[in-house]
């Protein structure tokens, strides 16, 4: 199958600084990729690129469309939450779902409906009058309906409490995900993607520090714990990161291979929360 | 087309209280307003000893009078029935005015506007849908409305001239309700061609200003004309000050207001005289389609909203 997305030396100034650096990255369909990297690393802008929101230079394909020139089709294939709480807080959800599904060929009204009658979401209730975890729940609902290739989320769940959250990553991968379709997501909380994601990409200062498949990251990867004494070897074999637990170092390797590091001490697979600190060290110094 | 609907629709949500309640509040306003005017008048009558028509005097005035004293009499009751309209006008006018700069501007400022982009609608459709609410929509609910109070402001008319002895259904014969009602009407798509200048301007500057859409479509344009007056006054570059303010400034913030265009619109010089209510008959209102003042507009308004639609399509700050 051909590639969902393919960006070649995608680049993107605002007026003071370079927000995209000459970016190329394939997304294969039937994948959830996470976009993770500090603030102002270029997530958003990509993204942006992505749904033709944004003007750049370099060439963009997305499912086949020019996001620039064909953003009108692109769109009927193309779902996305951009952060929370952007639906427009005068719409009631009655009103929201009337307009969608006569604007929307890919719409399923009786799906979404279903959904919302899991919430405790009124027809007559505007937005105005939800929660934050509410109005990303309609706005779920809306999006799930929608028989879209490609979904991306931009921080969907920021704001929103621990149950929420939860709920919101569940609800994604047990009712819409599956091999036809692709979500590019973008966090900061990562714990919470790190187990549903097959692909994981890096982004600092516009341009991709990482780019692998969760396998190949496990592969490339590893976490030592070490005891005090075998620890100057282990910093011989220069470790990305190195922090204390308990008396021990934990140190942290990209492509030391496993035997070696195996009779150095216990071996894991790093979260991505530590492979993220190590590889992003230094960003805001 | 069913988005283009459903545009329209989100529209007249949206904007419900401006659309709808506003003319029904005002119309409400001036019912009370003339009721209570009434009220007064029997009451001071009263108090005052005057009596109208009770002794059937009235009624003899009627009986005597010839075609054109009834005439002006069905002039008098047209009157009371665009009367209602008039104050209408005025809102419905403000009401697009505000509409106009709102439309692209608040919901990049809220940012919303990033659900209506993940939807499958082009700009353009959005834009249009814009345009249509603020010079069809509104102007078509304002007038109904606006007939609807014209005809309950007859009725009291008759009610109160009754209670005096008159015998009112055969002066409201005299009126012409369903003339007064195809030109308000008919008006609309004049309308429609005279406010596109106003419209466009207003609706580049919402799709354009980062902030205060309202301040540079009002400085920007009267900034200007005080620049070139202030160079005419010093008789510099002999600028064209007078065609600057009636043409640029006039038009690009004024035209929204219904009426404007058969006030300041150019009428022909050599128009033959026209007396009375038959301005507002629409062979008479219509010979604005003759004038290129009204055609310059619509290609200005024009080019307006393409520009409109490109930053639409291209603003980049939500």
């Amino acid at each position: 199958m051909s590639a969902v997305i393919t960006a070649s030396s995608l680049s993107k100034r605002y007026k003071t600084s370079l927000a995209l650096d000459g970016v190329s990255f394939q997304i294969q369909p039937g994948r959830i990729v996470g976009l993770i990297g500090p603030n102002g690393a270029g997530k958003t802008t990509a993204l942006k690129a992505i749904l033709g929101l944004t003007d750049f230079s370099g060439q963009l394909n997305v499912l086949g469309f020019d996001p620039r020139k064909q953003r009108n089709k692109l769109m009927g294939e193309v779902c996305f939450i951009a952060d929370v709480a952007v639906l427009p807080r005068w719409i009631r959800v009655s009103e929201v779902v009337d307009f969608v599904a006569n604007v929307h060929p890919r719409f399923d009204r009786a799906k979404c409906e279903a959904f919302l009658a899991r919430t405790k979401l009124q027809p007559g209730q505007r937005v105005r009058q939800m929660s934050k975890g509410m109005i990303v729940q309609l706005h779920l609902a809306l999006v799930m309906a929608i028989d879209a290739k490609l979904l991306i989320l931009d921080e969907p769940t920021l704001g929103l409490d621990i149950l929420y959250r939860k709920q919101f990553y569940q609800n994604l991968l047990e009712d819409y995900f599956d091999e036809n379709k692709t979500i590019i997501v973008t966090t900061h909380q990562v714990e919470e993607v790190e187990h549903i994601l097959t692909d994981l990409m890096f982004i600092r200062d516009g341009k991709i520090v990482l780019d692998a498949d969760m396998d190949a990251i496990g592969e490339r990867f590893i976490e030592v714990m070490v005891n005090a004494d075998e620890a100057d070897a282990a910093r011989g074999l220069t470790p990305l990161d190195e922090r204390q637990v308990f008396g021990k170092s934990i140190f942290l390797f990209d492509g030391v291979s496993r035997d070696v590091l195996e009779a150095l001490g216990e071996t894991r697979r790093p979260s991505i929360s530590d492979l993220f600190v190590a590889t992003m060290k230094g960003t805001y110094a | 087309m069913k988005t283009f609907y459903w545009l329209v629709k989100r529209e007249f949500w949206e904007h419900r209280g401006g659309f709808f309640w506003a003319p029904i509040i005002t119309g409400g306003i001036f019912l009370l307003l003339n009721i209570m005017g009434i009220i007064t008048a029997e009451v001071l009558g009263v108090t005052h000893g005057i009596s109208i028509g009770a002794s059937g005097h009235l009624q003899s005035v009627i009986a005597e009078m010839d075609a054109g004293d009834m005439s002006k009499v069905g002039i008098v009751l047209d009157v009371a029935m665009y009367s209602a309209m008039g104050l209408l006008i005025v809102v419905l006018g403000f009401v697009v005015f505000f509409y106009c700069l709102g439309a692209l501007y608040d919901d990049r400022r809220d940012r919303s506007i990033l659900f209506w982009k993940s939807l499958p609608i082009s700009d353009a459709s959005t834009v249009l849908s814009k345009v249509i609410s603020a010079t069809v929509l509104a102007p078509v609910i304002a007038v109904v409305v606006g007939i609807v109070v014209g005809m309950l402001q007859l009725l009291i008319l008759a009610i109160t001239l009754s209670f005096h002895g008159v015998n009112v259904w055969q002066l409201l014969v005299l009126a012409h309700p369903f003339k007064v009602m195809f030109n308000l009407i008919g008006y609309i798509p004049l309308y429609v061609l005279w406010a596109l200048p106003s419209v466009g301007w207003l609706m580049l500057c919402s799709a354009w200003a980062r902030n205060k859409p309202f301040l540079w479509a009002v400085a920007l344009p009267v900034a200007t004309g005080l620049l070139i007056s202030w160079f005419g006054i010093m008789g510099l570059f002999n600028l064209p000050t007078r065609w600057f303010w009636t043409n640029v400034v006039q038009r690009s913030l004024f035209s929204v207001f219904p009426g404007t265009g058969s006030l300041f619109g150019g009428t022909p010089r050599n128009a033959p005289h026209i007396d009375g209510l038959n301005a507002l008959d629409l062979n008479t209102t219509y010979q604005l389609l003759g004038s290129p003042d009204l055609w310059i507009g619509v290609v200005a308004g024009a080019a307006l909203l393409a520009g409109a639609i490109w930053f639409r399509r291209w603003r980049d700050d939500s």
